[in-house]
C-alpha cells in the first residue's frame, strides 16, 4: 500500500482547514503531498532537518531564520495544521476579500499579517521590537500585498 | 486404500508432468528463441496496447466515482504547483526599492529593511515546492494503471475496478511474476556459464564474436524477463569502439536495456555475492572496468584506467552514468566531471522511461536491490525510448565541466527531461555550505555596487 494513502486527509481536517488559512480544497491536497514527501520520519510531523534537505532553501541567506517562523515558541516539530499556517501568509489576497471590514478576525494573508512574517524574521529574540521609524517607511510605500504571495497555478 | 490413491497419484504426476513440458516448450519457443536470433513476435507491443486501454477505462470510472460522492479527486500535476517568478535577485531588489522610496536611486541606503521581502518569499517558495527533492521519488501519473502502489484515490474504486485490479493482481503476481522470475534465472545462469566457457579459449577474433553474441543472447532473456518494450532511436549513432558512452541513470536497469542492443565494457565497483559472481565470469569473456572498493575513491587511478582502454581500439566502448546516482526520469542532474576529461569520443544516450506500464526508478533510500527487482517483474512493463544521439568531443577552450553541461543538455533536450545544475547527490548529503555563501556573495555584490556608483557621481 503507497503510505500516501493511508494518511491521506479526511474530509472535515481540509474544511477546518479550508476555514482557517483559505486555501482551495485542490492547493490543500496538493500542500499535503508536499508535506508527507518532506516528512522522512513518515510520523507525520516535520522537524528542522527536515526543511534543511531542501538545497534551495539551504542556500537561501535567511533559510534558518525562514524555517524557525514554522516553529513555535520552544517547540521542534511543527504539524500539518501548523505548515499551513504559516504558508497561509503568503496566499495571494483576493478581491472579495480587499474590502472586508475588520470586525471579523483577521485572514492569515493579511497585509498585516504578512507583514508581521517578514517582521518576526528580523526581530530574532522575538521581543516585538525593531527600529520605529525603518519600519514605518517600510509601511508606507512598498506594495506589501504583491511581495509577499506566492501565486498557485490551480 | 493404497490401490484407490494409487492410480491417482499417477494421473496427478502425468498431469504436472504435461503443463511443466508444455510450459516450458511455451517459454522457449515464443521467449528464449526469438531472444538468440533477436527478433520478437510482437506480442508484448499488443499486450501494451490493450492495456492502455484498460487503464483509460479505470481512470474513467474513478472519475465517474469521485463526481458521484461529489468528493475532489486528487489530482497529481506533474508541473508545478506555484508560479515561480523567473526574476533574479538584481531585478526583484531594485522593483521593490523602486517602489519603496521616491528618492533617486543613486541615493538610496545600501540595506533596506524590505529587501526582505524577496529571500522571504523564495525561501517559502521553495518550501511548497523546489526542483531537487522531488527528483528523489518516483514520478506521479495522471492515470491509474491499477498498481496499488500509484493509486492515491483508492476510496473511490467500484466494485467492477476492484474486480478488474483483482484479476490484474492475480495475472501479475500468478502468472507473470513467476514466469519472469524463471527467465531472469534462465538469463543470468545462461551468462556466467557460457562467458567463463568462453573465457578459456584463446584471445582473438573468434573469442570477440562469441563473447558479443553471447552477451546479447543473454541481456535479451533478461529484456524479455523484464517485459521490457523498447524503441530504440536513431542506431546509426550507436557508440563504436573506443568511445565513452553516457547516458542518464534511472535504474540498474539501464544497463540491460542498452546493452541489449549493443556491447559495452561496464564500469563498476566489485561487488560480493550474485553480482560478484556475474562481475567475474563476465570480465573472462571480454575486458570490463572493475574495480576494487579501495580504487573508487583515487580518481587518477579510475581515470588512467578509463584512458587506457578508450585508446585500444579493439576494446568496446565504455559504458557510463556519470550522475552517479539514480534519478527519478523527470530531470537530468549534474554530470560528474571525471569522465569528460579524459578525451574520448562522448556518444550520449538518452533514456525515457513511460511510467504508465511500471515506474523503472530505483528509490534506493526506500527499496533495496531484491525489493525493487521483485516490484519490476510485477508491474505490467517497462516501456522506455532510447534516443542515440550523435557524437560529441570536447571543443578548444572548453573545460570538462562545460563539455559535461553541453552533453547533458543534448541528453536532456531529446529525452524531454528537466535540465538541471543540482548535483545528484544531494539524495544523501546536504548542500555545501559555498553555495549558500555565492547567494550572500550576490547580495553583498549589489549592496557594495551601489556605493560604488554613489561614490562616483
Amino acid at each position: 500500500m503507497g503510505s500516501r494513502a493511508s494518511t491521506l486527509l479526511r474530509e472535515e481536517e481540509i474544511e477546518e482547514i479550508k476555514k482557517e488559512t483559505g486555501f482551495s480544497h485542490s492547493q490543500i491536497t496538493r500542500l499535503y503531498s508536499r508535506f508527507t514527501s518532506l516528512d522522512k520520519g513518515e510520523n507525520g510531523t516535520l522537524s528542522r532537518e527536515d526543511f534543511q534537505r531542501i538545497p534551495e532553501l539551504a542556500i537561501n541567506p535567511l533559510g534558518d531564520r525562514i524555517i524557525n517562523a514554522f516553529f513555535p515558541e520552544g517547540e521542534d516539530q511543527v504539524n500539518f495544521r501548523g505548515f499551513m499556517r504559516t504558508l497561509a501568509h503568503f496566499r495571494p489576497i483576493e478581491d472579495n476579500e480587499k474590502n472586508k471590514n475588520s470586525s471579523a478576525s483577521e485572514p492569515l494573508n493579511s497585509r498585516t499579517n504578512k507583514l508581521l512574517f517578514a517582521f518576526r524574521l528580523y526581530d530574532l529574540d522575538r521581543d516585538d521590537k525593531i527600529s520605529r521609524d525603518e519600519l514605518l517607511q517600510v509601511l508606507e510605500k512598498v506594495d506589501v500585498e504583491q511581495k509577499m504571495s506566492i501565486r498557485f497555478l490551480h | 486404500m493404497e490401490l484407490f490413491f494409487n492410480p491417482f497419484d499417477n494421473l496427478l504426476c502425468i498431469l504436472l508432468g504435461i503443463s511443466f513440458t508444455v510450459w516450458f516448450t511455451l517459454l522457449l519457443v515464443f521467449i528464449i528463441v526469438p531472444a538468440i536470433f533477436g527478433v520478437s513476435f510482437g506480442i508484448r507491443r499488443l499486450y501494451m496496447k490493450t492495456l492502455l486501454k484498460v487503464f483509460e477505462w479505470a481512470t474513467l470510472r474513478i472519475e465517474r466515482g469521485a463526481k458521484e460522492k461529489n468528493h475532489h479527486l486528487y489530482k497529481p500535476y506533474s508541473n508545478a504547483i506555484i508560479a515561480k517568478e523567473p526574476t533574479s535577485l538584481e531585478e526583484e531588489i531594485k522593483e521593490i526599492r523602486r517602489s519603496g522610496s521616491n528618492k533617486d536611486l543613486d541615493s538610496a541606503p545600501e540595506f533596506e529593511m524590505s529587501d526582505i521581502f524577496y529571500f522571504a518569499r523564495r525561501g517559502v517558495e521553495s518550501i511548497m515546492d523546489d526542483e531537487v527533492t522531488k527528483r528523489f521519488s518516483a514520478e506521479e501519473l495522471e492515470s491509474w494503471n491499477l498498481l496499488t502502489r500509484s493509486n492515491y484515490n483508492f476510496h473511490y474504486i467500484s466494485l467492477r475496478l476492484t474486480v478488474l485490479w483483482g484479476l490484474g493482481l492475480l495475472i501479475r503476481y500468478g502468472f507473470l511474476l513467476p514466469l519472469r522470475v524463471t527467465l531472469a534465472f534462465t538469463g543470468v545462469g545462461l551468462l556466467v556459464f557460457l562467458t567463463s566457457v568462453i573465457g578459456l579459449l584463446p584471445n582473438g577474433r573468434m573469442k570477440n564474436f562469441l563473447s558479443e553474441k553471447v552477451h546479447l543472447m543473454c541481456y535479451r532473456i533478461c529484456v524479455r524477463a523484464l517485459t521490457a518494450i523498447i524503441t530504440y532511436h536513431d542506431s546509426e549513432n550507436k557508440p563504436k569502439n573506443g568511445g565513452l558512452c553516457v547516458a542518464n541513470h534511472t535504474s540498474p536497469i539501464d544497463v540491460i536495456i542498452l546493452a541489449s542492443d549493443g556491447c559495452y565494457a561496464m564500469v563498476g565497483q566489485i561487488h560480493g555475492g550474485l553480482m560478484g559472481v556475474i562481475q567475474k565470469s563476465m570480465v573472462k569473456a571480454c575486458p570490463h572496468i572493475w574495480f576494487e572498493r579501495s580504487e573508487v575513491k583515487d580518481r587518477h587511478l579510475v581515470a588512467k584506467r578509463l584512458s587506457d582502454h578508450v585508446e585500444d581500439k579493439s576494446k568496446l566502448p565504455i559504458l557510463i552514468f556519470p550522475e552517479g546516482t539514480c534519478i527519478n526520469n523527470t530531470s537530468v542532474m549534474m554530470f560528474k566531471k571525471g569522465s569528460f576529461e579524459i578525451g574520448a569520443t562522448v556518444y550520449p544516450v538518452a533514456i525515457k522511461y513511460d511510467p504508465r506500464f511500471g515506474d523503472a526508478f530505483w528509490n534506493s533510500s526506500k527499496f533495496g536491490m531484491v525489493n525493487y527487482l521483485l516490484r519490476m517483474m510485477s508491474s505490467w512493463a517497462i516501456v522506455c525510448s532510447v534516443w542515440y544521439l550523435p557524437p560529441m568531443s570536447r571543443e578548444e577552450g572548453e573545460d570538462a565541466v562545460q563539455f559535461a553541461n553541453r552533453v547533458k543538455a543534448a541528453i536532456a533536450r531529446q529525452g524531454g527531461l528537466v535540465d538541471l545544475l543540482w548535483d545528484g547527490g544531494l539524495k544523501r548529503a546536504k548542500v555545501k555550505d559555498t553555495f549558500k555563501e555565492e547567494q550572500q556573495k550576490l547580495y553583498s555584490k549589489m549592496l557594495v555596487g551601489t556605493q560604488e556608483d554613489r561614490s562616483r557621481s
